[in-house]
């Protein structure tokens, strides 16, 4: 097991998970060492059916391992009890997922009020942190809209301000630029960015190549096992001698 | 690339000597395609003799000045109306490498486009971090600069979703070649293949 430095928001340290039992047993994830440091933005890529799905789930305590461990902010999530568990996930998780799952009968800035108010954060200190987190995915404006009045793109700010609100240390995204047209996503990309830039550890599961390149590193999962890394060179002079060829 | 447009280009701008070109075009284009002096003098060379631009003198400091003739901003006019042509596809290597590679047998072609895909993104991410940097600077000059870095980012883009293509195409002829035999799952479990009867779809 590697040492979990003040710095590491998410460590993976040999997590499997098996669905099923016997011969109908399928492992989505096997032996997976993965460790996110404040500030890190890490893209996972795969085929379908690589796993992607079920490491995030497993980050974010949605799901639990069948061996190994997961740690956010040094805690072992096997040691938390169901409502620590919920209460860890509520203050210092965030999710980004494809279909938004905001709730129809709230606006923009009660959606994203929500996760702070169940946390037992006073009405308007919530209140005014989502108008925060509004504002940071640009959308300030729309923060008394209901969600059929607003277009995918900005259902998915909202979704995306939801995730952000609050300081949340760990923001864990499954696809979620899934059915946004290619600006809207870019857009995406830039808050997810941003907010690693501002010391969140980002973990963003993609099939879309363009939109891992936003990440510090990408890992590559293949049949439940990480079997690549790639680091961006952060060397301009390389960069401009290689893009000739 | 045409050097010989690109330089002509330049010097309907205005009069300019070898090293000017070579500091404009490289300036323009983000050093993306790095020009070789050399390049550039023979270049000159070939321009003058057909007409399309003529030695101005000296500047006063050694350097010979060139200026475009009409004939060639004629020339310059009709290369930027004309769509570049696609008749003669630049040599793609790693095509080239993977058609080769899925001939021959012994060879691993599903590790070699792995190690392509590391490299492709590896490269996706420093355009990407390039263009942000660019945008956020907002320098006047970085618009072509930027209009490359996007071009190197499409480009890069489909090169990793080709891969991905060919990857699942791999993999699906390995699944139908060995549909009578032990088939592989997508979570890499080994299953004994089930009869292809009405019952197994149960």
């Amino acid at each position: 097991m590697s040492v979990r430095g003040p710095q590491q928001v998410l460590e993976l340290a040999k997590v499997s998970r098996t669905f099923g039992e016997g011969a109908t047993a399928v492992a989505a994830l096997r032996d997976v060492d993965l460790a996110i440091s404040a500030g890190e933005f890490v893209a996972v890529m795969g085929p379908s059916g690589s796993g992607k799905s079920s490491l995030l789930a497993l980050a974010g305590g949605l799901d639990r391992p069948t061996s190994g461990a997961v740690f956010v902010e040094s805690t072992p999530l096997a040691a938390l009890g169901l409502n620590e568990l919920a209460r860890l996930r509520r203050r210092a998780v965030g999710y980004v997922f494809q279909d938004f799952n905001l709730v129809p009968t709230l606006t923009a800035a009660e959606n994203v009020a929500l996760p702070l108010e169940l946390d037992g954060t006073a009405s308007k200190k919530a209140q005014r942190q989502a108008a925060d987190a509004l504002r940071q995915v640009g959308i300030p404006e729309l923060a008394d809209r209901f969600m059929d009045q607003m277009s995918g793109g900005q259902q998915q700010r909202v979704a995306i301000a939801r995730a952000v609100v609050g300081k949340r240390r760990l923001i864990l995204a499954d696809e979620p630029t899934g059915a946004l047209d290619s600006t809207t996503g870019q857009g995406v990309m830039e808050v997810l960015r941003s907010r690693a830039d501002a010391g969140a550890a980002v973990m963003l599961v993609t099939h879309e190549a363009r939109h891992a390149a936003w990440a510090d590193r990408v890992v590559f999962l293949r049949d439940g096992r990480i079997v690549d890394q790639a680091t961006a060179m952060h060397d301009p002079a390389l960069l401009l001698s290689q893009a000739g060829h | 690339m045409s050097i010989r447009h690109s330089l002509l280009a330049l010097l309907q701008d205005q009069p300019r000597y070898g090293y000017q070109l070579r500091v404009e075009f490289e300036n323009r284009t983000g050093a993306t395609w790095p020009l070789n002096i050399g390049q550039v003098y023979t270049t000159l060379d070939r321009l003058e003799r057909d007409g399309l631009v003529a030695k101005e003198g000296d500047d006063g400091e050694g350097h010979v000045v060139y200026s475009i003739t009409a004939a060639g901003k004629a020339e310059v006019q009709s290369w930027f109306a004309a769509p570049v042509e696609r008749t003669n596809p630049p040599r793609n290597e790693l095509a080239i490498k993977l058609a080769l590679a899925v001939t021959l047998p012994g060879v691993d072609v599903q590790a070699i486009i792995q190690a392509q895909r590391v490299a492709s993104i590896r490269s996706l991410q420093d355009y990407t971090k390039a263009r942000r940097d660019t945008a956020a600077s907002q320098r006047s000059g970085d618009t072509a600069w930027l209009l490359v870095l996007d071009s190197l980012i499409f480009q890069t883009e489909a090169e990793v979703r080709w891969l991905d293509l060919c990857e699942a195409r791999m993999v699906q002829q390995a699944q139908s070649a060995g549909s009578g035999g032990a088939r592989k799952t997508s979570n890499g479990v080994t299953e004994d293949a089930t009869p292809l009867n009405a019952d197994s779809r149960r």
